[in-house]
């Protein structure tokens, strides 16, 4: 999963401080594997780098967690990028899929048009993988159909995250 | 407009509407002569309604629906039901065999309601059953055989008149996933070599992978990919 972008997405509804960001982002994504305060650091070092945040204010007292990020119009095109192109489907993706739906509730985009091109993106694959056993033998066979039943099972989840949709919103926005 | 991408059916705006319940509320898609289609949604979206109103089995309160630049609600009941004779072949999930007749009898019924006679009626039914690889049950009734071989005859039967659409909705939703792939691959094989349209209706993302593109169907509203408004 993307941490940048994550962040980048957290930073949207306003500027934070960057133990803020950490603190909202394991709120929110960490689950049981909370972000280091280095890896906040390096990321919005490298997000200021390429001019996807600015600061926007630093308290007095200094280092690193005194900053205040935001961010900046390029930031928010490529949330909006990000957020817009499909994953490349492969099993366990679902936390990557999961962030996405819940930024696009957060930053009041479409997340229903998001779970709609990525079902299309994996339905393109599941093409693919029929035709292919159709032509193959029976060793092709049987691993498409590994394969597919794992795509299957992906696209189920986004089909009930579709029908679920209002009520995350709900939960998320409160 | 070339004729090979001029649409065959064509639906604009479509609604239905049961009492209060709105079954399709503004339903646009299309469809091209020789591609699968598949319609997909959660249930009680609206698929099996759209899929009626496409066989013109049911009327939209409003809307338009083109069978090759025709407006189906401009035909007669008997125009219609010709139609559904002449050009359109159904697959159901079940129940779409007559139990009193055999398997061949079964498959040869459509050509005999065109007019076929029937000695060359069962000859062509008997090479949809070869097709299909059912032959050996072709004098058995649908009471003595399993689901996946009456869905081979039910595909047969929507076939043998050499149908432009044959509309199909959930044809394996009774069958395992084995058998149901395997209905999914002779009906799209023969449907491939006839040139036949299908649209499908079903909700089992590894049966859609058998079409060439999908429709989503959500309360009522269908989304066609190939129609970027
Ligand atoms: N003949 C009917 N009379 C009354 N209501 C109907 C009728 N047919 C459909 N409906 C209603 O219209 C809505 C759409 O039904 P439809 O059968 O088209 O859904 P579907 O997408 O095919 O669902 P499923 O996947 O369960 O088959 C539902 O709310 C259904 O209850
Ligand atoms: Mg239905």
């Amino acid at each position: 999963m993307s941490i940048g972008h994550t962040l980048l997405g957290l930073l949207e509804s306003g500027p934070r401080h960057g133990y803020d960001l950490k603190r909202t982002f394991d709120e929110r994504f960490g689950h049981d594997r909370p972000l280091a305060y280095g890896q906040v650091y390096s990321t919005m070092a490298r997000l200021l780098k390429s001019g996807l945040v600015e600061v926007d204010g630093i308290e007095p007292g200094g280092g690193p967690e005194r900053k205040r990020y935001a961010i900046t119009d390029a930031g928010i095109t490529d949330v909006a990028t990000w957020l817009a192109q499909p994953e490349k489907p492969e099993p366990y993706l679902q936390t990557t899929l999961y962030t996405k739906v819940v930024l696009a509730l957060l930053t009041g985009r479409s997340a229903a048009d998001l779970l709609d091109s990525q079902r299309a993106e994996h339905l393109r694959l599941m093409r693919e993988l029929t035709r292919r056993k159709r032509d193959g033998d029976l060793a092709d066979q049987l691993i498409c159909d590994h394969a597919l039943f794992h795509l299957e099972a992906d696209l189920r989840w986004l089909e009930l995250t579709a029908a679920r949709l209002d009520q995350l919103a709900a939960e998320v926005t409160r | 407009m070339t004729a090979a991408t001029e649409p065959l059916l064509l639906a604009t705006a479509v609604r239905k509407a049961y009492g209060p319940t709105a079954a399709l509320d503004g339903a646009d898609l299309t469809i091209r002569a020789g591609e699968v289609v598949a319609v997909m949604g959660p249930s009680g979206s609206g698929k099996s309604t759209l899929l009626h109103c496409l066989a013109g089995i049911v009327r939209p309160d409003s809307g338009e629906i083109q069978y090759r630049g025709r407006e189906l609600s401009a035909m007669s009941d008997g125009e219609r039901s010709a139609l559904r004779r002449s050009d359109f072949g159904f697959v159901f999930q079940f129940g779409q065999l007559v139990p009193e007749l055999t398997c061949l009898e079964n498959v040869a019924m459509p050509l005999r309601l065109s007019g076929t006679k029937r000695r060359p009626a069962e000859r062509q039914a008997a090479e949809w059953l070869e097709r299909l690889e059912v032959a050996d049950i072709s004098g058995k009734r649908p009471g003595e055989i399993s689901g996946g071989q009456g869905q081979r005859v039910a595909v047969a039967r929507a076939l043998v008149g050499d149908p432009r659409v044959v509309f199909a909705d959930e044809p394996t939703g009774a069958l395992d996933s084995f058998n149901g792939e395997r209905v999914m691959r002779l009906l799209t094989d023969a449907a491939n070599d006839t040139g036949a349209a299908v649209v499908l209706v079903t909700h089992e993302a590894r049966v859609a992978a058998y079409s060439d593109r999908e429709i989503v169907v959500r309360d009522g509203k269908s989304r066609d990919t190939e129609r970027v408004s």
